[in-house]
């Protein structure tokens, strides 16, 4: 069953709404509409379902109406036409009381300048959705803490907003909106008004507290990389409406359209593809059942000068370099464990291209993907860059 | 030909019109000015006599104390407040101090009390907007002497007029600042309160009027000050206090007992200025 189902919604802004709707089912374009009826329509006809526990994007560029649809998930505005259904129940249909029972048990808000009250201390912020629902003082203070210490803020209660950081102010947002325990988290642009380097650790952070919360996430962004790393789910909108939903995968590999396909023309591969887009098939030699002499063999076979150690199981052990190889083997030693390196340079198999670059510089043998700590391919120098460059021969679909 | 067509239409009654509604509702709603008047006057007498009972010394501590705590303990207000009311007193106008200042206490937190609904009104309703924005304009451009007339009809001569004719006078700026305040609350907020479920009232109470505080505060300065300004002019109908004292220096030719008077009417509004602007710089 779907938590949040979306079915035509949609929204024009204007004085002669009735016209315009009627315009908008006849397919008008919004142009036309703007000049007949001087309507502006703010979401066309989107509908979509976002199930239990997923975090779905809505990306376009600004003025294509993300905004505008995730406040009418929440009634901060009033849709035209078209239908919301939080847990099955219209909210349309809701009278200011029901709307407000919605509004403060089953839906959090985090907004793009933070929209903390600046009169109020950073735990007084924390506290107002439950103020609001009069919950008593000590019941919401300690909700509130915890809260905070979630967000990692603990021991900033007394602060005022004015005296933190942009990231900061922003956790105590996502503090505010997680006091209430909500099950729906509608994020407008959360992230848009940090810097590039905090907003990479509050995404990373809002992914580890998803982990453990399974909240359901409805996430506005102009930004596709942002889109692309967080999100289950992808809708991409432009001029209202809704161009296509799908994985980020999908959305990638199968554009729905050209404005999609140049949309992500420009996607920084280097955040989108991971270790196994790139890595190859492994030379290895098993610990278990093989010594120097073999390993010197298959080294010399592929022109190498180090290869990987695994035991029977593929379970990664190490690697040895050549040279040590040929030693041992003049000191007649038979045991690979005694010349077996074990500070490999290793990355699981999801992680980013970007976080590969410094590890692979400052490695003398390629870097080893592991799932599971079994050794699945490696990662040479050449690779990445044929990975960066030449962006048509990465497959995305990687079946090793 | 042409000078015909302006006298077309003889003279429109508008004088004898309001004359006749005045005159109407003095008579008509007599039953509510009476006690107004009975009991305002009696209270701003009492008020009067209290303030006025307290030691001119223990008084003039007492401000320059508060003056000190109140601008985060400088010396700049508190020691100006102990010159100038010592000056006042010095001039044998303590009393007439006493008087207006209860004038202006009463007719500033009438002006308050009902500005403050009213500017809350305004920023919630684009009609309300769009019909007393015209009417704030009439209040504050309508010269105050006229004002003076109807409060006579209304209140007779004294305190209770004085105060009936500030208020008019003084009460837009708060209508108008608080209006303003509510309406520059950052609209992101106003949807934060929103989101989260508040009522209204809740809304209104713990998001819009703190965030609109530092304007209404401003608002009520100019209120302040605008009742200060009235008060010489309410004493042409009898308000006592340092007005008076301007008046009748007016009509006796006296330039020396006005300028006294004068200067302390400006001890009392630099005081009372810097009072109300330093409430509104604390958090």
């Amino acid at each position: 069953m779907a938590k949040i189902k979306v079915d035509k919604l949609t929204k024009i802004f204007g004085k002669r709404t009735k016209q315009a709707l009627k315009m908008l089912n006849e397919n008008k374009p919004k142009n036309e509409i703007l000049a007949q009826t001087g309507c502006t329509v703010g979401v066309n006809q989107a509908s979509f379902e976002v199930e239990d526990g997923e975090i779905f994007v809505i990306m376009g560029l600004s003025g294509s109406g993300k905004s505008t649809l995730v406040r009418l998930l929440n009634r901060l505005i009033d849709p035209t036409s078209g239908n919301v259904w939080v847990d099955e129940e219209d909210l349309a249909q809701m009278n200011p009381v029901e709307l407000r029972e919605v509004r403060r048990k089953k839906m959090g808000m985090v907004f793009q300048k933070f929209g903390l009250f600046p009169f109020r201390t950073v735990l007084q912020n924390v506290e107002y959705g439950l103020e609001v629902q009069g919950i008593e003082k000590k019941d919401r203070m300690k909700k509130a803490l915890e809260s905070l210490e979630l967000v990692g803020l603990k021991g900033y209660e007394d602060q005022y907003p004015d005296q933190l950081s942009g990231g900061m102010q922003q956790r105590v947002g996502l503090a505010r909106a997680l006091a209430n325990d909500p099950e729906v988290l509608l994020m407008d642009e959360a992230f848009s008004a940090l810097d590039p380097l905090i907003r990479k650790d509050m995404q990373d952070e809002l992914l580890d507290l998803q982990t453990t919360m399974k909240k359901t996430i409805i996430f506005i962004t102009h930004d596709l990389d942002e889109a692309l790393r967080i999100g289950d789910r992808i809708a991409l909108m432009k001029d209202g409406s809704i161009v296509q939903i799908g994985t980020p995968e999908e959305i990638l590999v199968k554009p729905a359209n050209d404005y999609v396909e140049k949309f992500v023309e420009d996607v920084d591969r280097s955040k989108v593809l991971t270790a196994q887009h790139i890595m190859k098939r492994p030379e290895t030699i098993n610990i278990d059942k093989h010594g120097p002499r073999v390993a010197l063999e298959r080294m010399r076979e592929v022109g190498i000068s180090s290869i990987f150690v695994v035991d029977s199981n593929r379970n990664l052990k190490g690697y040895i370099t050549a040279d040590d190889a040929s030693a041992a083997r003049k000191n007649e030693i038979k045991n690979l464990d005694e010349i077996l390196h074990n500070n490999i340079p290793k990355v699981e198999k999801d992680t980013p291209m970007n976080d590969i670059f410094n590890i692979i510089h400052d490695s003398p043998v390629p870097v080893a993907v592991i799932d599971n700590n079994k050794l699945v391919g490696i990662i040479v120098r050449g690779a990445v860059i044929s990975a960066l460059a030449n962006d048509g021969e990465v497959k995305l679909e990687n079946d090793y | 030909m042409i000078i015909n067509l302006l006298n077309f239409v003889p003279t429109i009654p508008i004088a004898e019109g309001t004359s006749w509604f005045v005159n109407w509702l003095t008579n008509t709603f007599s039953f509510i000015f009476f006690p107004i008047r009975e009991h305002l006057g009696n209270f701003m007498g009492w008020s009067t006599d209290i303030l006025g009972a307290i030691p001119p010394v223990i008084m003039i501590a007492l401000v320059a104390l508060l003056a000190f705590i109140i601008t985060g303990k400088k010396f700049g207000l508190a020691a100006f407040s102990i010159v100038g009311l010592w000056l006042i007193y010095n001039q044998g106008l303590w009393d007439r101090l006493i008087e207006t200042f209860t004038l202006v206490l009463i007719a500033s937190l009438l002006s308050v009390i009902i500005g403050v609904p009213f500017g809350i009104l305004m920023s919630k309703s684009k009609t309300a907007e769009a019909i007393m924005k015209p009417v704030l304009d009439f209040m504050q451009t309508m010269p105050a002497f006229v004002y003076l007339i109807p409060a006579v009809a209304f209140f007779g001569i004294g305190m209770v007029p004085g105060v009936f004719a500030s208020l008019i006078f003084a009460v837009p700026p708060t209508v108008r600042f608080t209006n303003l305040g509510i309406r520059q609350v950052p609209n992101e907020l106003v949807e934060a309160s929103d989101a989260f479920g508040s009522t209204p009232t809740q809304k209104l109470f713990k998001v819009e009027l703190p965030m609109a505080k530092a304007t209404i505060m401003a608002g009520i300065n100019q209120t302040v000050m605008l009742a200060l300004s009235m008060v010489v002019i309410a004493s042409m109908i009898g308000a006592p206090g340092l007005g008076r004292e301007v008046v009748s220096a007016l009509q006796r030719s006296q330039v020396g007992p006005g300028f006294v008077a004068g200067i302390s009417i400006v001890i009392l509004a630099i005081i009372i200025d810097r009072f109300t602007q330093s409430m509104n710089t604390k958090r």
